[in-house]
């Protein structure tokens, strides 16, 4: 085999291992970013180091609006909204979840800090938010006592 | 509020007299709120207006009691007696009706899969979902006038209270008695309006903890197996009559759904 | 797989845009044992993207902890008819879906 030859192949053998580790993502992938350490993390306090929120400080101006005891915890309906001024970023969380982190979103200028979401709970659980304004983390947390768990079967 | 423990739910023995007090009322209101009901009856829609069969026509000129293609209140009036079948029906009979004799399909195809899953819903499920809709805020009024429809009136309230199967159960062993549970369900008795109208009102369903909707065939259906009772056939006349005795119990009563359910 | 139906209603108010959409997903947390006894592999959404006029305003990030067939909830800042709404979303398996609204 010539030696350029050889190079190209080599090249893109090294460059299809790079696109494998993820190091180097399509297109498509780049513009849709997911927190995998975050998401995959099994602890809440993993979980919110991995957000870089650690030491939240608590604040009463995110207002959690859901029921106070759910029937069934495959469906439970969670309303957030952030009355903190600059909020850019919603993440919730459900506390004793095989995974803690439900879910997380982004707000750019045209959005309110608003989201109401239907999240799976296992038991009962603290539910908890953390409000991202001006790069600065607030909480705050809701019981929700869960009858039967939603996870598995 | 203070949270009401299970075991303290259990000392006051719920019934679905005190609903409005239920810790779940909240629960219930905000997953309706939020529930993917919808989904079913835009799906729902399209089969109604979609072309199937021999005949290759929709459903759109089907009559449900209203005049062909009538949907509005349709579901509301239901169940009651047609003439040109010669008995009640309720929606889902009144379906199958349609299916074979518009659209020229066999009733053995079109009964195959009448009850869906998480996956995939029925047919007849989201055909339900779209037509109930279409009589949401309309109060329950089944037929109660023709000859037949008070027969089927009295078959079904001789049926509630008719104990058969190896278990020697009927519907009142369930539904029969003030205060009764089954786990956490309040069991509502079904005779009486108070218990009755609420729940006619909320049928069909989406079933949360199946994530499935569900129709009143399949809720009959179910409850003769959990009797340990033969299978009744889709739609028959004892499955019907079950329906018309309860919705007339609950005559009277606003429509609110399609809804959910636990 | 073909993806269910999606849809979206974004309703007018005095300070904000209501914008509600119901998506068909499964979103399987890998746990749940399916008929055949096996566990259904994990299969979820993953992003979650609402675009006004074409311009990205909420990204969310999404788990399997979101309920099967969500329904998200978002308030947008204004709005005016005509507005064009967008939402879309991708999940683990790079499966997506997407669907607009105008705004009435």
């Amino acid at each position: 085999m010539e030696p350029s030859r050889r190079k190209a192949l080599q090249a893109a053998a090294a460059f299809g291992a790079v696109l494998a580790a993820g190091l180097l993502k399509p297109m498509a992938a780049l513009a849709a970013a997911w927190n995998k350490e975050a998401f995959d993390s099994k602890k809440v306090d993993d979980a919110l180091k991995s957000l870089g929120a650690v030491g939240a400080e608590a604040s009463s101006e995110i207002l959690i609006e859901a029921p106070q005891i759910a029937e069934n915890g495959a469906v439970v309906p969670i309303e957030v909204n952030s009355n903190i001024r600059g909020t850019t970023s919603i993440a919730v969380l459900v506390d004793n979840n095989p995974f803690p982190l439900a879910a997380k979103f982004d707000f750019m200028a045209g959005a309110l800090p608003f989201v109401r979401v239907n999240v799976k709970m296992g038991q009962t659980a603290n539910v908890r938010v953390v409000a991202t304004a001006d790069g600065k983390h607030f909480t705050a947390s809701k019981e929700i006592k869960v009858t039967i768990g939603g996870c598995g079967g | 509020m203070r949270v009401v423990t299970g075991i303290a739910l259990l000392a006051i023995g719920l019934s679905p007299a005190f609903a409005q007090q239920s810790p779940y009322a909240e629960y219930q209101r905000m997953v309706t709120e939020n529930a993917p009901i919808e989904l079913y009856e835009i799906a729902g829609e399209e089969m109604w207006k979609k072309r199937q069969g021999p005949n290759n026509v929709s459903l759109e000129q089907c009559d449900l009691g209203q005049g062909p293609g009538v949907l509005k209140g349709a579901y509301a009036g239901l169940p009651r007696y047609f003439a040109d079948a010669d008995r009640v029906m309720d929606l889902e009979a009144r379906l199958v009706y349609c299916m074979t004799t518009l659209q020229g399909r066999r009733r053995q195809e079109v009964t195959k899969r009448v009850f869906g899953n998480r996956d995939r819903a029925s047919e007849m499920e989201i055909l339900s979902a779209y037509i109930a809709r279409q009589s949401h805020g309309m109060p329950l009024q089944p037929g109660t006038n023709h000859p037949k429809e008070r027969a089927s009136y009295q078959l079904g309230q001789k049926l509630f209270f008719h104990r058969a199967g190896s278990w020697d159960f009927s519907c009142a062993s369930c539904h029969g008695e003030d205060n009764k549970r089954i786990r956490m369900s309040e069991l509502p008795v079904l005779f009486k309006p108070h218990d009755t109208r609420p729940l006619m009102a909320t049928w069909p369903a989406y079933r949360v903890s199946s994530s499935s909707f569900i129709t009143l065939q399949w809720r009959m259906n179910d409850c003769y197996r959990q009797m340990r009772m033969p299978e009744p056939a889709f739609a028959s006349e004892t499955t019907v009559a079950l329906i018309h005795f309860m919705t007339v119990t609950a005559a009277g009563e606003r429509y609110r759904g399609p809804a959910i359910k636990r | 797989m073909a993806a269910g139906p999606m849809k979206m209603r974004a309703r007018l108010g005095p300070d904000y845009t209501d914008v509600r959409v119901l998506m068909s997903h499964p979103m399987e947390t890998g746990q749940r044992k399916g008929s055949d006894g096996k566990l259904v592999p994990r299969h979820f959404i993953q992003n979650v993207t609402v675009k006004v006029n074409g311009a990205p305003v909420i990204e969310g990030q999404v788990s399997q902890a979101v309920s099967r067939n969500p329904v998200f909830s978002f308030r947008l800042k204004g709005g005016t008819k005509g507005d064009k709404i967008e939402v879309s979303w991708v999940d683990n398996a790079g499966e997506s879906n997407k669907t607009e609204a105008v705004i009435a």
